[in-house]
């Protein structure tokens, strides 16, 4: 077994994530920092080290399997759960129940903290109602990122519209950081999308986007069951824009035509 | 000028007009924007920016706040003066970054604010948060 192999083997059985051999830019940019540190000559001197102990398996899982994200990244499912998700959700389902969110690859929090100013921004519109923000990752060091809310120059400026950057953040030296309200609204917990999700309980709109892809045909098939058993009936599963579930699911519809929003049919989600 | 519609110019390229004193900053902002199909107009200040809006409005103004003759803000303030509170789109540029300048962007008409020194990414998406993309149908 090559290094190359012996690595994407391990990231496989830990996170599901797919390596194929056009990948080897990935190891030798994101595991070159590890490598410096440990003082071997790139990913190739890495893998036999990597063989007894944990920890290093970790760290290379988690520098592999970082995503880079964004605020209000593809403005669309956004706009969708304010003006078509919610709406649909608090008709189906009147009583006083929160409403339950999950980022399901939340990596550093832009897109859990994105879904917090929009719940904030909708105010009397939630008729009342609470918001639980759940936002987890395979990835510790990103979490730890999400849980300060502190984001730089670079990153406030992307995706973010300049009104909210002023009512949501202030300032703390270069850096600019999500006021405690909002911080308040999400929860964040380091999760292998692999695993048992029942623990979790049942969610009204889960977010996991540009996540599938990098995963096989089968890991991507046992990400939707397991992501549509955790949806409420009516609840509404938002994937990235390049993201089908066309052969891989049979329990999921588009909502109204778009190609990133899907729902369990009520039927389907009773038996779920 | 009505358009007419052939199979080359269905579509239309974003005008963007480039305002800042600095030469280097108007040639860096332009490739960028050329090379992400967007049509570019530069103006050395407030003044020649807006002399160019009443010839030709432009879709957004990336206009940078600190210049001689007629500042950023001014040139705003004129803008939204002439031609109303959407048109054109302006995205305000600065080296100031506190959270006051950008209140004061956006009450005197600014539909965004970028922090200099910028890139491609931010420039670029900031456009298309205004749902600006190079190319508009």
């Amino acid at each position: 077994m090559t290094s190359f192999e012996e690595i994407a083997t391990l990231v496989k059985s830990r996170s599901g994530l797919t390596l194929g051999p056009d990948k080897t830019y990935l190891l030798e940019t994101r595991l070159e920092a590890i490598a410096r540190r440990l003082g071997v000559a790139g990913y190739e001197a890495l893998a036999p080290l990597l063989r007894h102990d944990r920890l290093l398996q970790a760290e290379v899982v988690e520098a592999l399997t970082t995503n880079e994200t964004l605020f209000f990244r593809d403005t669309r499912p956004f706009d969708h759960v304010r003006t078509v998700g919610v709406p649909r959700l608090l008709a189906g389902r009147p009583g006083n129940a929160p409403l339950r969110v999950w980022s399901a690859a939340a990596s550093t929090g832009q897109e859990a903290y994105s879904l917090a100013m929009l719940f904030s921004e909708m105010g009397a519109a939630l008729c009342g109602r609470a918001v639980q923000i759940l936002g987890t990752d395979i990835a510790r060091i990103p979490l730890a990122r999400a849980r300060e809310g502190l984001y730089s120059q670079f990153e406030v400026q992307r995706g973010l519209p300049a009104r909210m950057l002023v009512k949501y953040f202030r300032k703390e030296d270069e850096s600019w950081r999500l006021i405690k309200p909002i911080r308040d609204m999400v929860e964040f917990r380091e999760w292998n999308l692999l695993s048992d999700a029942g623990s979790l309980g049942r969610f009204d709109i889960i977010f996991c986007r540009n996540v599938l892809i990098y995963f096989d045909p089968p890991t991507k098939s046992r990400v939707l069951e397991m992501l549509t058993a955790r949806l409420v009936p009516g609840g509404l599963l938002f994937l990235g824009a390049a993201e089908s579930v066309t052969g891989l699911t049979s329990s999921l519809r588009p909502v109204g035509g778009e190609h990133f929003v899907f729902e369990v049919p009520r039927v389907a989600a009773t038996v779920g | 000028m009505e358009a007419v519609m052939t199979p080359t110019n269905q579509s239309v390229a974003t005008r963007i007009l480039v305002v800042d004193d600095s030469r280097v900053v108007r040639k860096v902002a332009r490739r960028i924007l050329e090379e992400a199909g967007y049509d570019v107009a530069e103006a050395g200040d407030g003044a020649q920016a807006l002399a160019q809006c009443h010839v030709t409005l432009p879709d957004v103004v990336l206009l940078d706040w600190n210049m001689p003759v007629m500042n950023g803000i001014d040139c705003l303030r004129g803008l939204r003066r002439d031609f109303g509170p959407d048109e054109p789109s302006v995205i305000l540029c600065t080296t100031e970054n506190g959270a006051d300048f950008i209140v004061s962007a956006i009450e005197a008409g600014a539909q965004e604010y970028i922090m200099k020194p910028f890139d491609d990414a931010i420039l670029i998406g900031k456009l298309e948060q205004l749902g600006l993309t190079g190319r508009r149908q």
